[in-house]
């Protein structure tokens, strides 16, 4: 059974090393659900999790894969143990009439923040897991949403697990 | 003192102690053209295209071990270099590949011969670098080396704009190197060999199977000490030919698609089975759900990690260099106090026998037209079975695979994994250059050899007296077994029309063509052929055109499920 995994990796900052993850990818047909990637506090390296979904045997040979780039420095598979994900999301919703009072408990509910409101138009703002933000937008009558965007998850181990160098 | 980027390109590699770089000029590498011109440390081959420069020194690296250097120009230069690079990627060979790039300023321009080489070879190489800055180019260098030549070989390439072989810095060659993200497990894990040990004892009908690693991490010593030690039977792969004597009684020929009924056979029903260096590919255990047929508990020593439990899952995974850990293995064997079970070994070899005695690669050798695997038993015979044997793709590959008996490693040379057509007579060059004075047959097809022919004017130029031995079907004769086999002989586009006239051919590039027609005058032929100790030599064997390859793994079966010659 394909199962959900959430990867980290932790590479070296340089140029073309995100084209290397992501060819690895097409070119062996591994899926890539969702890819985000930016520096770390040591800014030599970068910090990539990718959610993809796979057999066992895919997930074992995407991780050994990653390890074999000469540029990453550090995999691990965050399913392995307890780990929390979060991504972030900006909606802009039409927000007029009595919908604007709506809107606004609808945010506040799923502790989302309006970050910008116009004059006929918010834009929320909604950290969570995957899950949390899909059932904001279910929440949502469809016709209201103007435009949405997601970063992508990104993932960390609970408590001691720590991936460094 | 500074130097500019051209002068340090050409004293890295002085450093590295290469001996010969491969290459073509253009635009882009004109002031490394210059420096190669101002020294004679390196000394520059000049090949007639690009594809034929990296076969090269692909060549040079299988015969030697040591790394190959190519050199070529931005744009079409390098995308000539790509077969070549892709050819040495997929069989992991140690490799350099120095690539000129237009000026950084230009880059992303559409400059004139701009291509994105990094991006196009990034699939096909085991890293690749694109230097922008001229204080990076020395130690990008050593990295390419010490990545090419460590941990699973394979080729780098350093891409380098024009302007940086102009601007200068101080040279300063770093003596070693260190990547915190590039570390190579050597040694094998001590439980995981302890684990191995214990099954390797309680087998009844054990096996070694061996690839291309035994060669790679020259450890032919120590796999023929733990075979023998054993005494259990083993296989070689097309990759691992020669790894141990094809002439000693444990050996059972090569395995896979066109493997030997005795090697297929063992590898199916065995119950305990080593795998040595050897990547479980397509062409060797056929369907891989067949093979899951037979139980059996695997021992895998690879030192890539992503080789094991790749296509078949493996009991015993052991991460490390192969050498290492067959040399830990056999130590551990030699100490214990256990024996293994040697009547169930004595059963497994009668039975092993037994297939053995069908003789699968017997041929009609009465036969009036000359048949290719005759050939290739007398250049056998003619060269004593010390010669150096490249080859191009094709029956004639198999056939060389199948009655040369390589009794040493990396005299068999030839592109296994990814098949490139026109890889033997420039690989040959390569091994040439390494070893002067040895014998250099190159095995190949009227359509093979076609495919780098040009390169017949280097050998002139270089005085590389290789033997051209094309076994002529006039026909792409692997392609027409198949067509013949699961197309209904139906031969569309595989006869080889119009074919020129190879002894003219080879007279006008300045060397000695022979044509051959009768099976009585073939080893005649060699003979002189290998006493024209300074002459390029190209035979032109007229074979059988009909003859097809023995046994035969047919796509999506499983390897007892070969096709005979006798079947048929
Ligand atoms: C560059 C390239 N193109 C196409 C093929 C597909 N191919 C494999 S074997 C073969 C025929 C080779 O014919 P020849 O060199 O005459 O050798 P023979 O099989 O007759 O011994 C072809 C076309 C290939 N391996 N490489």
């Amino acid at each position: 059974m394909p199962m959900r995994h959430i990867i980290s990796v932790l590479l070296e900052n340089e140029a073309g090393a995100l084209s290397r993850v992501s060819g690895l990818f097409s070119a062996r047909g591994y899926n890539i659900e969702s890819l985000t990637v930016a520096p770390t506090e040591d800014a030599s390296m970068s910090r990539m999790t990718i959610v993809t979904r796979g057999s066992e045997e895919v997930i074992e040979q995407i991780v050994k894969q990653l390890n074999k780039l000469i540029e990453v420095v550090k995999v691990a598979d965050l399913n392995e143990g307890s780990h929390l994900e979060r991504e972030l999301m900006l909606v802009k919703v039409k927000a007029q009439g009595e919908w604007r009072e709506e809107l606004k408990r609808m945010s506040d509910i799923f502790r989302g923040r309006i970050i910008d409101v116009a004059d006929g138009t918010y834009t929320v703002e909604l950290t969570g897991n995957g899950a949390k933000l899909d059932a904001f937008l279910e929440a949502l009558d469809a016709s209201v949403i103007l435009e949405t965007v997601r970063t992508g998850a990104c993932g960390i181990g609970r408590g001691e697990r720590i991936l460094k160098v | 003192m500074e130097l500019t980027g051209a002068e340090i390109t050409v004293r890295c590699l002085q450093e590295e102690g290469v001996e010969f770089a491969f290459g073509y000029p253009g635009g882009a590498v004109l002031y490394i053209y210059d420096e190669i011109f101002k020294q004679d440390k390196v000394k520059h081959v000049l090949v007639r295209h690009e594809q034929a420069a990296v076969h090269a020194a692909d060549g040079y690296a299988r015969a030697t071990g040591r790394v190959g250097v190519a050199l070529v120009t931005s744009g079409p230069g390098a995308t000539n270099a790509v077969t070549g690079i892709a050819t040495a990627y997929m069989d992991s060979i140690p490799m350099v590949i120095i690539s000129g790039q237009v000026p950084t300023p230009a880059i992303g321009l559409d400059a004139f011969q701009e291509v994105d080489t990094v991006g196009i070879t990034r699939p096909c190489v085991k890293h690749n670098f694109l230097v922008k800055d001229i204080k990076d180019l020395a130690v990008t260098i050593k990295k390419a080396f010490h990545i090419a030549a460590t941990g699973r070989p394979g080729p780098v390439l350093v891409d380098i704009p024009k302007d940086v072989t102009t601007h200068k810095a101080p040279f300063d060659y770093p003596k070693r190197i260190t990547l915190r993200s590039y570390n190579p497990v050597t040694k094998g894990h001590p439980m995981q060999i302890k684990k191995a040990v214990k099954l390797l004892l309680s087998a009844k009908r054990p096996f070694v199977y061996t690839g291309g690693g035994v060669i790679l991490s020259e450890a032919s010593n120590q796999l023929a000490k733990l075979v023998k030690q054993l005494g259990v039977p083993c296989t070689s792969t097309l990759m691992g030919l020669g790894g141990y004597p094809e002439t000693d009684r444990l050996h059972l020929g090569m395995l896979g698609m066109h493997g030997t009924y005795e090697a297929n056979m063992a590898m199916q029903h065995c119950d305990v089975l080593l795998a040595v260096g050897a990547r479980f590919d397509d062409r060797v255990i056929g369907n891989p759900a067949h093979f899951n047929q037979e139980k059996r508990q695997i021992i895998h020593i690879d030192i890539d990690p992503s080789s094991i439990s790749k296509r078949v899952k493996v009991d015993v995974p052991i991460v490390g260099d192969v050498g290492q850990v067959l040399e830990e293995l056999t130590k551990q064997l030699q100490a214990s106090k256990e024996r293994g079970d040697q009547h169930a070994l004595k059963t497994w070899w009668t039975q092993i026998e037994l297939w053995r005695s069908k003789n699968c690669l017997n041929y009609d050798r009465s036969s009036k037209i000359i048949k290719p695997q005759f050939v290739i038993e007398k250049l056998y015979e003619v060269t004593k079975g010390d010669a150096y044997v490249t080859s191009d793709v094709g029956q004639h590959q198999m056939w060389a695979a199948q009655y040369y008996k390589f009794d040493k490693p990396r005299r068999w040379i030839n592109s296994g994994g990814l098949g490139t057509m026109g890889f033997g007579l420039p690989a040959a060059m390569g091994v040439k250059m390494a070893f002067p004075k040895a014998n250099v047959a190159c095995v190949t097809g009227e359509a093979s050899i076609q495919m780098c022919i040009q390169e017949l004017s280097t050998c002139k130029q270089y005085h590389l007296p290789i033997k051209v031995i094309t076994l002529n079907n006039r026909y792409m004769g692997m392609v027409r077994q198949w067509q013949q086999f699961f197309h209904g002989n139906r031969y569309s586009e595989s006869y080889m029309d119009a074919l020129p006239d190879f002894v003219k051919l080879a007279e006008a590039y300045g060397h000695v063509g022979m044509r051959i027609e009768k099976p009585s005058d073939v080893e005649g032929a060699l003979k002189e052929a290998f006493k024209l100790k300074d002459k390029l030599v190209f035979m032109d064997f007229l074979t059988d055109q009909t003859e097809n390859v023995f046994p035969m793994v047919p796509g999506g079966k499983g390897l007892s499920e070969m096709i005979l010659a006798e079947d048929l």
